[in-house]
């Protein structure tokens, strides 16, 4: 019972296919589905913003293409729903940022068997195979740029404290970088690097934690515009004026709004990782496909020093991010 | 056979020891057993003091007690639950809820011109109204509804977060800057040397101590978590006693939310973020027994600074590998927990 059901499901899944292709091939429609995370923090909020605002452009301009978004909480109900954009919604590209990159890959992989166009945004699969095009934010430059400013800015001496987010590859990479700049410049002295898990409570207290122990720092590398929230709180109450820069990430909105201002004489500089970059690959998606072109294997979106000069260009004051 | 066989990796120790080593042992561990989450944290602040000196700095105390604040707080509350029997899961989105709630409330006052000392009076009103009724309404749906605790605050526990996360559009809500500048003296202002947050947190652990030990409702609360169908027989108004521990935890979420909200002007998403088990954890710790019945206010108040002791020694010092912050809390918590068991 339980294999013939499984032999008819594979065949009406191969039918399925088989349908969708030849029906792309004679129509040359792009129906492209979109999976993100749900928005549970402000970068992914921005992801899910940036997602809607790109399909509202390219469905506009493009009257062939038909986008459809959908969120989830979890990499399990991700899987699920790349099954539903295949057989409910019939998508033939796919624009997918996943949870997790082990447990996505071989869901991601049974689309592409199916002639389904892939393109993975942030966070790579682990079998590169079953991905047609990458597109990612440049970890390496956001811990590399934001050390060459400190260093420019401490002139070549000085003492910094890092903080860190969550434990994960794309952490690593940024403190890496970082720590390879730093490397270079003997009299500057990275004290400690410690989690503040990218949120404004943790920082918080890590950085009254440094103040305490640090009786002299003169910047603070936050690694995230979250973060540098808490942190500038921190050395607000401890009265500290020793410190002569902080440094968050990302670019959201309130950051660079302030780098605009020139609000608060400590924020001077962010660097950039927007989630715009879910825009970015959608749009060049779409608009390949819709040429029957193919994307480059490996798209970095690049991530750029902000300061007062080029900020307007980072403010997005409709993003949530 | 048996008795000879669980003492015998005790026996080369007993030989060593002699007779008085053997009789010593019990007597020892009797005497740790109520003192067990005290001894924990003077044997933790005694490491932290030879581990880094400025540990022992007033400003770092503070500094540390303040951090306690929200969780010693809400911990009285837990304390209440527990000692009845019950659990709650869901504080810490409760705590991200009402923080919200509060500031979007705060937020459309001062759009009517209110004065801002008025509408942070108002805004603290709100908090603690909204507490007692989220609390009320755990209890009506465990006592009313027979739903067990653990499973109403479980589905809170994802409601409160998931509305928080929808009116913050996943983003973060931000307090009203010149209602901010008012307010933040609630969190930041210092009276007699020590802190505003903890000297509500002295008071609300006092409060709670009386409460607990001197009242008849405190001694309900420990004959139902003791034996419930035996105090139902006694005319003990079960379900109104329990349906008031969930009301008094809502209203103690409410006030540590009061405290909280000052310290960054935001709620986010990631407010209060497993505030649940850090305060579960601080009662257990103190020696409340799980399945409830008996505890004590002040071990929960000891367990509650045992627990940020510990972060805030590992961010004092970098013997250990950043990556173990979370083991090391761990290993504590059992060592002391296994200090003062209790002896069945």
């Amino acid at each position: 019972m339980n294999r013939s059901l499984r032999k008819l499901a594979i065949g009406v899944a191969a039918m399925a296919a088989m349908g969708l292709s030849s029906g792309a091939m004679a129509q040359e429609k792009v129906n492209l589905g979109v999976s993100i995370p749900a928005a549970t923090h402000s970068f992914t909020a921005g992801v899910v913003w940036w997602s809607n605002q790109a399909k509202a452009e390219l469905e506009k301009a493009h009257p062939n293409l038909k986008v459809t978004v959908k969120t989830s909480s979890g990499a399990p109900e991700q899987a699920n729903q790349l099954q539903d954009l295949l057989t409910v919604n019939r998508i033939n590209a796919l624009v997918i940022m996943p949870f997790e990159s082990a447990s996505l890959t071989q869901p991601v992989a049974q689309l592409k068997k199916k002639g389904v166009y892939v393109t993975v945004v942030d966070r790579g699969l682990t079998d590169t195979s079953a991905q047609d095009a990458y597109v990612s934010g440049d970890n390496t430059a956001f811990g590399r740029l934001a050390a060459e400013y400190l260093v420019k800015k401490l002139n070549g001496k000085g003492d910094i404290v890092a903080l860190r987010g969550i434990a994960t590859t794309l952490d690593n990479e940024r403190m890496d970088a970082f720590n390879a700049v730093i490397k270079k410049h003997p009299d500057i002295k990275l004290l400690d690097a410690r989690y503040g898990n990218w949120n404004r409570d943790d920082a918080f207290k890590v950085m009254q934690d440094y103040l305490t122990r640090f009786k002299h720092i003169d910047a603070v590398w936050a690694a995230d515009d979250d973060m540098a929230f808490g942190v500038l709180k921190a050395i607000e109450q401890a009265k500290r004026t020793d410190i002569k820069e902080v440094f968050g990430g990302a670019g959201a909105k309130g950051m660079v709004k302030t780098i605009i201002d020139g609000s608060n004489p400590l924020i001077q500089a962010d660097v950039s990782y927007s989630p715009k970059f879910i825009y970015d690959a959608i749009k060049l998606t779409a608009e390949a496909r819709l040429k029957g072109e193919k994307l480059p294997e490996t798209t970095i979106i690049p991530s750029v020093l902000i300061t007062k000069e080029n900020a307007k260009d980072f403010y997005f004051p409709d993003s949530p991010f | 056979m048996q008795p000879e066989q669980s003492s015998l990796p005790e026996a080369p120790a007993a030989h060593a020891g002699g007779r008085a080593g053997r009789h010593a042992a019990p007597s020892w561990r009797g005497r740790l057993h109520g003192l067990g989450p005290v001894a924990g944290l003077v044997l933790l602040c005694i490491a932290g003091t030879l581990l880094n000196s400025s540990f022992a700095d007033i400003d770092n105390i503070m500094n540390v007690l303040t951090r306690t604040a929200f969780i010693g707080i809400i911990s009285v509350g837990m304390c209440f639950v527990i000692i009845s029997g019950g659990i709650d899961l869901s504080v810490g989105s409760m705590a991200a809820l009402i923080a919200g709630s509060m500031i979007l409330v705060m937020n459309a006052m001062t759009a009517f011109a209110l004065a801002p000392m008025l509408v942070i009076v108002l805004g603290m009103l709100f908090a603690l109204a909204l507490g007692a009724l989220l609390g009320l309404a755990h209890g009506l749906l465990i006592t009313r509804g027979r739903i067990e605790p653990f499973i109403v605050t479980l589905g809170t526990l994802g409601i409160f977060r998931a509305y928080l996360t929808y009116l913050s559009d996943g983003g973060a809500i931000t307090l009203n800057m010149d209602v901010s500048d008012a307010y933040s003296p609630v969190y930041y202002g210092i009276l007699l040397g020590i802190p505003v947050p903890v000297w509500v947190f002295i008071a609300i652990a006092l409060l709670g101590g009386l409460v607990l030990n001197r009242t008849a409702f405190g001694r309900y609360v420990q004959a139902i978590g003791s034996n419930e169908q035996v105090a139902r027989y006694a005319a003990v108004n079960v379900d109104k006693t329990k349906t008031l521990t969930y009301v008094l935890l809502g209203m103690c979420v409410g006030i540590a939310t009061v405290l909280y909200v000052p310290r960054l002007g935001s709620a986010s998403p990631t407010t209060g973020l497993l505030w649940e088990l850090e305060a579960i954890a601080a009662v257990i710790v103190g020696g409340t027994a799980l399945k409830g019945g008996a505890g004590t206010m002040t071990g929960t108040v000891v367990g509650a600074i045992l627990l940020s002791v510990i972060g805030n020694i590992l961010n004092l010092t970098s013997i250990i590998s950043v990556y173990l912050n979370a083991a090391v809390q761990g290993f504590v918590i059992i060592i002391v927990a296994f200090l003062q068991r209790r002896r069945s």
